[in-house]
């Protein structure tokens, strides 16, 4: 009895989940009459859906449930210090708050490996040091004694790029340079593609620079005539990579086209900070004109947006949608931010005296990772990072063996920059208008734009192509009341060109001109 | 305050033991799984690649016959040899294994031997030759002489009418059929046929019996027939006229009433004998005379051997070759065989050579790990699914054809557009209706009787 009643009960839950799981639509292939087709997507759909049910029951199997933390009578979330969530968790977590004092090279910028076991800081005054922060064992420690502007760790712990006074560097895990790369001229901002192994940054002359890490090739340059910027994102759905411009302008680059896909005015003033969540649907911008605007960047259109205080410097979301802003000493972290205007925030944090110049969500944990001006802090922010990794996608717990098998799969699997554009799922599609469809539609258009230049007043070239002749030339330099025999000569032949022109366009007489009785024809003529 | 933070615990995610197999928990939401198609695209396209890499199909040439090999017959209860008649009347039998003469024959036969056919059963060694010297032999490989030095008599001969040009042996019955200027039906134990049958052709090129519907047998003539007989009622059924003859033909070994044609047009039909008014399919690549052709064992796939010096292999329900295979030595093919395994094709020519070939021309051999197998699996369901994409395509259908080969089929399109041309005039001047559409799979049919 009791089976009879949980089965159906499993469905239900399963039920709910398909949506989440499903690809596509199943409208597809609504029109196809050949019966043999037909039985094939009769069968890719059976597939299909056998597939999806299974994927949607192996939700059961996922052993993590996310983080959370809820007040109970009159509390508030955003009164919560961090002393008192580390009381409150347990001991492993607890560890998770610390802070590391690094007065003299501040301030300090952070990045995390995809795994979320490394971090990478890099004091600003030349410091570099990455290490596996919970077990606290340092990897590498480096002072350059050059400026250093940004640092991002490559595809897995063992190579590392930093954006230096001059030029990008990249080191591996042990410290040693390994690569200077001289086309990227005084960087700003970097930023790395891990499935397509590009490795992008953003300088001083506004340039977009992508390199492929794999080959060693520059692949693109983009000028983006927008001056310098120290603002670069990526989008991490489509690999999109978004930059933010001194003009408050936002824009949006793949390595295909060396215009922006897409501009958009975003802010009054200088683009600080931008965020982007892993489903490419919401983009979080914050400028100096103390705005904090949420986009829907699958229309362009702003949903909502806060003031800050003082402008925001730096923004992160995090893996679960949480989305932290840090200004001045403060960081403030928003739930639900990105879909509902929210009146207070989840939490927030202080830091006195110091300056927030970079954070970053640690991939699958609720940790937050701040970098300022006197080191680096890291706080629990409990329902951030996804409960439930993927093992063959990045493992937390990954062996060294393991690593290394991953890092050959991902370049068998390295994607061709070419194939990034706003919707990576174009790849296989069918079209959906004819090549000839597609040729007359353009053709119209550009019969439009000229009409309309027409309207507007602005001359057309008119280009005859092909239509000057020797004679034509001679009489136009000829003196026009002037009539001898070599201009006569040349009328002549313009005449007969003519004749011969309009005899072509109407095509043979079939009468006179083709078939068996031709020839007749042409004695008559003579004759 | 109700609080909790992500704790994993290493115990819960790492192996105890270094015997134990790593834990890799997996979590299919999509979210985590990003550029799914470009991945996947990626991953097919390499799979092309790799396939087309790895695609060596040729095993190995084994020499021996001083002339062209004209005849070539597998053996169905023993998978690692073959047994080859050359133009000088010598009878060969070729361990495939060791790719080397295993039992020779020198002077089998007055002129070619025309066909050779083991005699069914586990326990019998023996098998048949027919000849140009209109001799049918009987031979054994233990009692007409083991070694491959001397010279081995047959076990029995006997004397047929004509220039015999075929032999194929009942799946069951102690008969065999050989066809001459008729198809004649012997008792393997009796020096006289037992019966005979004719139905207008005077010269026959090939017989083969069915061997799943045992008493059926089709043979072909020079008079452009294609014949099918019952055996119980010791007639013909039906007799089909193309507009130019069939060199061979094979009879689908998984379903009965299908059979496959070598045809002198450079197209090989496949016909279903109950209705034999259209081919079933038309396979259209050779760019000259198909001159023989087999049935795999799963009846999925065809051999064909061409006088354009090369061979193809085709899916049997498909129009255009899978692989053509051609080496610069080998000269006009006139046998292809599949192996019993499916796994090897086995082809002899007019150089003198039998060579070995591998059916699937990338395949690895030898014993595959589950891990192995479910990589080649996955790889070609992605070939598969994006196949029609161009670049896929294009990596998959790129072959190395001969020059001569390219230049002539350059030729013959031009020729088979210009016919399309001139009949699409021709019906566009005259009455509507006066000149008819021809379904390809019907136009070289001339006639269809049965009796």
């Amino acid at each position: 009895m009791s089976e009879n009643q949980k089965k159906p009960k499993a469905t239900k839950a399963t039920k709910k989940n398909l949506p989440k799981y499903k690809r596509g639509s199943d409208q597809a292939f609504i029109n196809v009459t050949n019966w043999k087709s037909k039985i094939v997507l009769k069968q890719t759909k059976n597939k299909n859906e056998s597939a999806l049910l299974q994927a949607a029951q192996a939700e059961n199997l996922l052993t993590e449930s996310a983080g959370y933390l809820e007040a109970e009578g009159l509390e508030k979330t955003y009164k919560f210090t961090q002393q008192q969530i580390g009381e409150n968790v347990d001991l492993n977590s607890a560890q998770k708050i610390f802070d590391l004092n690094l007065e003299n090279f501040g301030p300090y910028h952070i990045d995390y490996t995809r795994n979320g076991r490394n971090i990478l800081i890099g004091g600003r005054k030349g410091h570099i040091a990455s290490f596996d922060w919970k077990n606290a064992k340092l990897k590498n420690e480096l002072h350059l004694r050059e400026t250093v502007r940004d640092v991002k760790w490559l595809h897995n712990e063992s190579l590392f790029a930093v954006a230096q006074k001059k030029y990008v560097y990249i080191y591996d895990h042990t410290g040693a340079e390994v690569h200077c790369l001289k086309k990227h001229i005084e960087p700003h901002a970097l930023d790395f593609l891990p499935y397509h192994f590009l490795l992008t940054s953003i300088g001083n002359q506004g340039v977009l620079r992508y390199q492929d890490i794999s080959t060693g090739q520059l692949v693109a340059e983009h000028r983006t005539g927008m001056g310098a910027c120290k603002v670069l994102c990526q989008n991490p759905y489509n690999a999109i990579e978004v930059l933010g411009h001194g003009s408050g302008v936002v824009s949006m680059w793949a390595p295909s086209s060396n215009q922006p896909l897409v501009k958009m005015l975003c802010h009054k003033g200088p683009v600080q900070s931008i965020a982007i969540d892993r489903s490419g649907t919401y983009m979080a911008t914050s400028g100096l004109d103390g705005l904090l605007k949420v986009w829907d960047i699958r229309s362009y259109k702003e949903l909502h947006s806060y003031y800050t205080p003082t402008p925001a410097h730096s923004l992160d979301i995090s893996q679960l949608g949480l989305l932290s802003v840090g200004y001045g000493p403060h960081v403030t972290i928003w739930k639900d931010a990105l879909k509902i205007k929210q009146q207070s925030p989840y939490l927030s944090h202080m830091m006195p005296s110091k300056s927030i110049s970079s954070m970053k969500f640690v991939p699958y944990d609720d940790t937050l990772g701040i970098g300022h001006s006197s080191g680096i802090s890291s706080i629990i922010v409990p329902g951030a990072g996804e409960p439930n990794f993927d093992a063959l996608e990045t493992n937390p717990f990954e062996t060294q063996k393991q690593r290394r098998e991953m890092e050959i799969h991902s370049l068998l699997d390295k994607i061709q920059p070419d194939m990034i554009s706003l919707n990576p799922n174009s790849i296989g599609q069918a079209a959906s208008t004819t090549r000839e469809e597609r040729v007359k539609a353009a053709k119209e258009r550009l019969l439009e734009n000229m009409a309309e230049k027409k309207e507007n007043g602005i001359q057309l070239k008119k280009k005859k192509r092909g239509r000057n002749s020797a004679a034509h030339r001679f009489l136009r330099k000829r003196q026009k009341n002037v009539i001898d025999i070599k201009k006569l000569a040349a009328l002549e032949k313009i005449e007969k060109e003519r004749i011969e022109r309009e005899k072509k366009r109407q095509g043979p007489n079939p009468e006179t001109d083709t078939g068996a009785l031709a020839s007749f024809y042409a004695d008559k003529k003579k004759r | 305050m109700k609080v909790k933070a992500l704790s994993r615990s290493t115990s819960d995610y790492v192996r105890e033991r270094s015997s134990d197999i790593q834990r890799l928990p997996r979590n299919f939401d999509p979210a985590l799984h990003p550029f799914e198609r470009a991945r996947e695209y990626t991953r097919a396209v390499n799979a092309a690649k790799l396939e087309r890499m790895f695609a060596k199909p040729f095993l190995g040439a084994m020499d021996g016959h001083i002339d062209g090999v004209y005849t070539l017959s597998k053996h169905p209860w023993d998978l690692g040899s073959m047994i080859s008649g050359s133009g000088d009347g010598e009878i060969r039998i070729w361990s495939l294994g060791s790719q080397k003469t295993v039992w020779k024959a020198p002077n089998a036969h007055k002129g070619i031997v025309q066909g050779v056919c083991p005699i069914p059963g586990n326990e019998t060694d023996r098998f048949i030759s027919v000849g140009f010297d209109k001799l049918v032999k009987i031979w054994s490989v233990h009692e007409s002489g083991a070694n491959t030095s001397g010279i081995p008599d047959p076990v029995a001969t006997y004397s047929g009418k004509g220039l015999l040009s075929g032999v194929d042996h009942h799946r069951k019955k102690p008969q065999f059929a050989t066809s001459s200027s008729c198809v004649e039906i012997w008792d393997v134990n009796r020096s006289e046929p037992i019966s005979t049958l004719t139905w207008g052709a005077d010269t026959v090129n090939t017989v083969r019996m069915n061997q799943t519907e045992t008493n059926v047998l089709a043979s072909c003539g020079t008079d452009r027939t294609i014949i099918l007989y019952d055996l119980r009622s010791n007639s013909p059924i039906v007799k089909l006229v193309q507009t130019l003859r069939t060199n061979a033909i094979s009879w689908n070994p998984m379903e009965a009433f299908i059979f496959a044609t070598a045809n002198e047009d450079h197209n090989c039909y496949t016909f279903d004998m109950r209705r034999m008014n259209h081919a079933t399919n038309i396979l259209k690549d050779h760019v000259s005379a198909v001159m023989d052709i087999d049935y795999s064992p799963t009846g999925e796939e065809l051999v064909s051997a061409s006088y354009d010096r090369s061979i193809r292999l085709w899916n049997a329900r498909e129009g255009k070759s899978r692989d053509i295979y051609h080496t610069k030595r080998m000269q006009r093919v006139f046998c292809a065989r599949f192996s019993m395994d499916s796994k090897y094709v086995v082809s002899g020519s007019d150089d003198g050579n039998v060579r070995l070939w591998k059916a699937h021309a990338s395949e690895r051999l030898g014993p595959k790990s589950t891990r192995e197998r479910n990589i080649i699996e996955y790889s070609e369901k992605l070939k598969e699914r994006y196949q029609y994409l161009p670049q896929v395509r294009k990596i998959l259908k790129n072959r190395n054809i001969p020059q001569p080969i390219k230049k002539v089929s350059k030729t013959k399109w031009t020729m088979i557009e210009s016919q399309k041309r001139k009949e699409e005039n021709r019906r566009k001047h005259s009455k509507p209706g006066s000149v008819p559409y021809v379904s390809e799979r019907k136009k070289s049919i001339v006639a269809v009787t049965s009796k």
